[in-house]
């Protein structure tokens, strides 16, 4: 490009203002990116579940039990490939403010049913031969500086008298879905059932069953709680992802939230570029009467503009989200466990990118246009 | 010697759109600062204005939640004789109640809430005297009533009074509805204590909690002491606030940690946009600037004059963002309780408190950015400033 030197020696003839132009788009794509990574946080879950596989839970809500008996109903329904049993254990580790799920599971049949989260077959070998066995995601375990082998204390209050439970970690699981869950810890069904009072003893806190073929879901859902229907516990059978987005709606409306400051920013970021280039072109209306002057058309005098800001865009946007890629993960350590994994993905980036090209189009286009109809005579006389 | 207040009046009027842009980046952060802040002061508010200096609250010892301990019928008895305990026409004011949720769907969205129920015993009016029927009547004990509080009534389906729901395995008619002064409960739905466990094949000997009016707050200690010490019990007492206070803490740090970060980064983009507008104001004034330095104003007065001039326009920022945000305050919102997953109502509350704070930002945001500024204009060296142009 024969013009690019002219467009860089404009860019550079008020420093200060060019820095601070690059830092409010700079700080802006790190906000938007910032806000962009939170929202996928929260709604992951919903887009993560198993389009084949379905949550059956007490229809009385999904804090009461379920027997243990209904595993054998479940599996004779045609369409079922494979049925495994979790329980809420709610255990404290050292303090209240480690909060992390817990989830009794079925050894036997866990890995059938959620088949991405992927154990080493050796570690895999050693928990099932362990009573006391647990496993934990890698993100957990990188929490807490647990290795295998290491002996886990959890302060345990929801079934009978207060008592603190020891486990062994024999593994560590790991998410094939990035950005999969990797904060659960699990134990053995059969070390919980024999340690819980006699009166709870049988009891499943849900059901996640696994379909030979997506497309059976409504079909098997409504067998399974038809056949429940009017007996002591009715269920009530949803897909993965349907039960993940009941649940998030509940957290508030975090969308909303998102995307009204995102708006604000959005806003706040194309008034304080279309002032700046308004300004920077205002200086300069004699320089472009003169361009016009000496013969380059009034598109080149538009287009020279534009690229100005294009270019402050760029840059500043490529900062942010520079900015965004080495801090988000120190923001999701500071956050400490409070919010699910934190992940940048390409798509959010080069979204963002094009979202900064937009507002500096956007912010150049009004001066540039008006630089463009800028009549020489005029802006020759006005100084 | 001081420039008068008036010249910065009349230069920022004469440079308004510049100074809009400042202002509208500054409104736009105090707005996202007070609003996010006074989303966790609303959620902190409503839980802690559910306990009680006069209540203690008696759970399995280690439970962390309601939701997460039990006690006995034979504890109960036992604690019915517990010193500290107020008593009332008939017997201690104590009420043991039976806490779990259920899933009842949102007006808003059709979607299932996780409704709080509570079993509560039928003198539970003594025990929290802030919670008053404001319409129908309490629900008699024996019979298969509720009463539902006020955020209930208006954000869940099925819970007017007269209508009929179903917990469980049997059929409640709702009577009555509660105000519980802005507090949880205003999103539980109440009934007898006996005969929630049952409906949910529950044994009826068995409570989550245990809810007791002290004679004073001082007995706290006493009874304490009593619980704590008696090897046939296996509880603890807390105060009421302070467990309620206790149960704000996974959401209201999310609350603030997220908004903080959001409003802090925003905060060094609307400097940004404040040094841009106060340097373009320092350049092209810099003929007026040298005129006055001429004329015996010092360098130290033309620092302070700017740095007047941008207080003034983030204080009018910090201002229009408080408006902006004002009309949250009292508005309603829904939210999952992280530590109970039960679904809470509980509303914006903006203090003035919180306002103060939003137009002090506003004005540290000013400092920042017109204090760099304002050096420059103050250094700019006068002779070639006033030859300039």
């Amino acid at each position: 490009m024969k013009f690019s030197r002219l467009v860089f020696a404009n860019l550079f003839r008020k420093k200060v203002r060019l820095i601070l132009t690059i830092g409010s788009f700079a700080v802006a794509l790190f906000l938007f990116t910032f806000l962009a990574v939170v929202k996928s946080a929260f709604s992951r879950g919903t887009e993560l579940a198993g389009a084949d596989r379905l949550v059956i839970i007490n229809r009385a809500g999904l804090i009461q039990v379920i027997p243990l008996a209904y595993r054998d109903k479940i599996l004779q329904i045609p369409g079922v490939k494979a049925v495994t049993h979790n329980n809420w254990f709610g255990g404290v580790y050292q303090d209240e403010k480690n909060f992390f799920p817990q989830f009794v599971i079925d050894v036997e049949n866990q890995r059938q049913v959620m088949t991405e989260m992927k154990v080493p077959d050796e570690q895999w070998k050693n928990f099932v031969n362990d009573r006391q066995g647990a496993v934990a995601g890698a993100t957990l375990a990188k929490r807490f500086g647990w290795k295998v082998g290491d002996r886990i204390p959890l302060k345990n209050a929801l079934y009978g008298p207060t008592k603190t439970w020891e486990f062994n970690l024999d593994a560590i699981y790991t998410n094939d879905h990035p950005g999969g869950d990797e904060s659960q810890f699990w134990l053995q069904w059969k070390y919980f059932d024999e340690n819980i009072p006699q009166v709870i003893k049988g009891s499943i806190g849900w059901y996640v069953l696994k379909l030979e073929n997506p497309d059976d879901a409504v079909r098997v859902a409504k067998a399974i709680d038809t056949g429940f229907a009017n007996s002591s516990t009715e269920t009530k059978t949803e897909t993965e992802s349907a039960f993940q987005a009941g649940f998030a709606k509940q957290l508030g409306n975090i969308e909303f939230l998102i995307l009204t400051i995102g708006g604000v920013v959005f806003f706040t970021l194309l008034l304080v570029t279309g002032n700046t280039m308004a300004i920077s072109v205002r200086e300069r209306t004699s320089e472009l009467a003169v361009l016009k002057a000496i013969g380059f058309t009034d598109r080149f005098v538009l287009f020279f503009v534009l690229a100005e800001s294009l270019v402050i865009a760029l840059i500043g946007g490529l900062i942010g989200l520079g900015l965004a890629v080495l801090a988000i993960p120190v923001v999701g350590v500071a956050l400490n466990g409070l919010l699910p994994r934190l992940i940048l993905s390409a798509a959010m980036l080069s979204f963002g990118l094009g979202f900064a090209l937009l507002v500096g189009a956007a912010s150049g286009l009004l001066p540039g246009l008006g630089a463009m109809r800028l009549r020489v005579v005029d802006a020759l006389r006005r100084v | 010697m001081a420039i008068p207040v008036v010249y910065n009046l009349r230069s920022v009027k004469a440079r308004w759109t510049s100074a809009i842009v400042a202002v509208i980046g500054i409104a736009g952060t105090v707005g996202v600062f007070v609003a996010m802040l006074s989303l966790a002061r609303g959620f902190r508010a409503t839980l802690v204005s559910s306990g009680s200096e006069d209540n203690a609250i008696i759970m399995r010892a280690g439970a962390t939640s309601e939701m997460t301990g039990g006690v006995g019928i034979d504890s109960v008895k036992i604690l019915q004789d517990a010193p500290g305990i107020a008593r009332g026409a008939d017997g201690p004011l104590l009420t043991a109640e039976v806490v779990l949720v259920a899933p009842i769907p949102l007006l808003s969205t059709g979607t299932d809430a996780n409704v709080q129920i509570r079993g509560v015993s039928k003198n539970v009016l003594e025990i929290r005297n802030k919670v008053k029927i404001v319409e129908g009547r309490m629900f008699q004990p024996g019979l298969t009533e509720v009463v539902v509080g006020k955020n209930a009534n208006v954000s869940y389906s099925g819970l007017t009074v007269g209508n009929t729901i179903s917990l469980g395995s049997v059929k409640w008619k709702v009577v009555g509805v509660f105000d519980a002064g802005g507090s949880a409960f205003d999103s539980e739905i109440w009934c007898d204590g006996h005969l929630l466990g049952p409906a949910y094949n529950r044994p009826d000997t068995f409570f989550q909690s245990v809810t007791v009016h002290l004679v004073s707050p001082d007995a706290l200690r006493q009874l304490k002491d009593a619980v704590t010490s008696d090897p046939r019990l296996n509880v603890d007492a807390s105060r009421e606030i302070d467990y309620y206070s206790k149960q704000s803490t996974r959401l209201t740090t999310l609350i603030t940690v997220l908004g903080g970060l959001v409003a802090g980064i925003m905060a060094i983009g609307a400097v940004f946009g404040a040094l841009n507008t106060m340097y373009s104001a320092v350049s092209e004034r810099g003929r007026e600037i040298a005129t006055m330095r001429a004329l015996g104003f010092g360098g130290p007065s033309v620092v302070f004059s700017f740095v007047i001039e941008a207080l003034l326009i983030s204080f009018v920022g910090g201002l229009i963002g408080c408006i902006a945000v004002l009309p949250l305050n009292g508005l309603t919102t829904g939210a999952m309780n992280l530590q109970t997953f039960s679904h809470m109502a509980f509303a914006f509350k903006i203090t003035t408190e919180l306002l103060v704070k939003g137009v002090i930002f506003a004005l540290f945001m000013g400092v920042l950015g017109g204090l760099a500024p304002a050096i420059r204009a103050a250094s700019l060296p006068i002779s070639s400033a006033l030859r300039e142009l």
